[in-house]
């Protein structure tokens, strides 16, 4: 069945999330809530001395939009630096995802960079 | 649609206006019936004026219009006028015994809910709980979705000052047994508070009859405006308990020093009420009453029986809540594999309304080890037809989702 907003890319980091689970020893961390949806992202991230992204994790609960939103934003980040890391806005979300994202599922698609920025500000 | 006129849905003409196929989602929010419209719109185009206060001919009747719903609501629940506070909406209510109770509770002492509570239910209790130093408790859900009653007893005991549970969940449905639980309470010398927002307009509740001290309920939620709703409280209590605001018409007498208080129920109605909201009140009572509670209720419990073997029907699909017995209809279910805000996306495209989430009762789906459910929920202007929509459109969007 063809459809707009479940296209099989969002589907498949839904059902197959990249970068799942807990880093151990990570350098910087955040989780960030949905109320409205009780969704949750649990971000974990290592950086190398290079302040690269070494290694990236997360755990969460969600609908498909917020899910595949946060795995596909852990491959992007993924062995990059800092300051590019830094920069990223809702604009590049919206484009990793590939979709129409409409105002009543703008909050699921954002959750992710909610919560990656949350973690970033807990670097001093 | 048996018990009820088949000529109905002429009464909810945003049924027709907002293109639903089928709504169902009246446990957040029930539609109006245009009876209910009209006299809100004669309201405001004949008596455009405050309550209780203009000495002139409009004020009069804008006083007496306000006044006459009160008694409407007085009869509906078996109560008497002075006992009918109008709020802004259960929540309200809730939080108004909130704050005129529990400063007098303190530590070592407390107050009982249960796990299936709304949040309106349960905040106002827990934040005073934190304020004053006294113990909030809950009793158990238990795995057929009904209340542990073994346990009400043991945790209701002489520490307990108030006891405060749903008539009907939000989420399972469930219709818990609060004439006992009012009972218990009143053996040990507490208050009992009722929250009917689930259960007023869906079946005859009768306030007396239950022995509660209190019960508070929604107006949108039973075929009335949003941002009116009511507590009814014992009138020897009313008249005992300090005023929750201050202000304007719930005064007697006020120096620069100090104030007194008007009689009951205006001494909790600070400030212009919502007139209009009242006025359509009443008139959603005459609404419920022309058409019946008693066929309401058959209504609902025979589209609910419907609903409950057409959802569990569906493979993978998993009905949360009694399957049978005493129950409203909020019909809460879980489709694993798919997240209920998805849920809900794919239904609307097929033009069925449904919520999904925690609906407001997080601990109960905490408890249930699921991050929310999907909800389908019934009131007098649903039919099979509806619920077979609903059956269409969870198939369409199991297909979508590849599960």
């Amino acid at each position: 069945m063809e459809d707009e907003l479940y296209r099989e890319n969002i589907l498949d980091h839904y059902k197959h999330p990249r970068n799942a689970g807990r880093l151990e020893h990570a350098t910087l961390s955040a989780r960030e809530l949905n109320p409205t949806c009780g969704d949750s992202i649990d971000l974990t991230l290592k950086l190398d001395a290079c302040d690269r992204v070494e290694d990236v994790k997360f755990e969460g609960r969600g609908c498909a939009v917020s899910m595949a939103s946060v795995s596909l934003l852990t491959e992007r980040i993924k062995g990059r630096p800092l300051a590019e890391v830094m920069a990223l806005g809702e604009r590049d979300i919206l484009a990793l995802l590939g979709i129409e994202v409409g105002p009543m599922r703008m909050k699921c698609a954002m959750l992710s960079l909610r919560t990656l920025k949350t973690a970033l500000d807990s670097k001093d | 649609m048996k018990n009820l006129p088949a000529d109905i849905l002429k009464d909810f003409p945003s049924l027709h206006a907002m293109g639903t196929r089928a709504y169902l989602d009246s446990a957040a929010s029930s539609l109006t019936p245009a009876p209910v419209l009209e006299a809100m719109d004669a309201y405001y185009l004949e008596c455009r004026a405050n309550v209780h206060r203009g000495m002139y001919r409009t004020s009069g009747e804008a006083s007496e219009r306000y006044e006459q719903s009160r008694a409407k609501i007085a009869r509906f629940l078996n109560a008497a006028p002075e006992e009918i506070v109008f709020t802004r909406g259960a929540t309200e209510s809730l939080n108004l015994l909130a704050y005129a109770l529990c400063k007098d509770f303190k530590q070592g002492d407390e107050v009982v809910v249960t796990e299936m509570e709304h949040h309106a239910n349960l905040v106002p209790w827990q934040q005073m709980a934190a304020r004053y130093g006294f113990a909030l408790k809950a009793i158990p859900v238990k795995p057929d979705f009904t209340l542990d009653m073994d346990a009400a007893r043991a945790l209701i005991g002489p520490k307990t000052k108030l006891v405060s549970v749903a008539h009907a969940s939000n989420v399972l449905g469930t219709i818990n047994p609060v004439k006992e639980i009012a009972a218990l309470a009143r053996a040990v010398g507490a208050l009992c508070v009722v929250d009917a927002a689930q259960s007023v307009g869906h079946r005859r509740v009768d306030a007396r009859g239950i022995g509660c001290d209190f019960l508070a309920f929604s107006g949108h939620k039973m075929l009335g405006p949003t941002g009116i709703g009511v507590l009814y409280g014992r009138k020897a209590l009313l008249e005992a308990m300090d005023p929750f605001q201050f202000g304007g018409d719930m005064i007697r007498e006020v120096s620069l020093e100090k104030s007194t208080w008007n009689d009951v129920p205006w001494k909790f109605e600070a400030g212009t009420p919502n007139i209009a909201g009242a006025i359509g009140l009443g008139a959603a009572v005459d609404y419920l009453e022309g058409v019946g509670l008693e066929a309401i209720e058959a209504h609902e419990r025979a589209l609910t029986a419907y609903a409950i073997g057409k959802i569990s029907s569906i493979p993978g699909v998993r009905v949360i809540g009694p399957v049978e017995g005493e129950r409203v209809g909020a019909v809460a279910f879980d489709l694993p594999g798919m997240h209920p805000h998805d849920l809900v996306t794919l239904l609307d495209r097929e033009g069925v309304s449904v919520r999904g989430g925690h609906h407001c009762a997080m601990p109960l789906h905490e408890k249930l080890g699921l991050p929310g459910t999907g909800r389908a929920s019934l009131h007098l202007y649903n039919d099979e037809k509806d619920i077979d929509l609903l059956a269409m459109a969870l198939a369409k969007a199991k297909a979508v989702m590849q599960l």
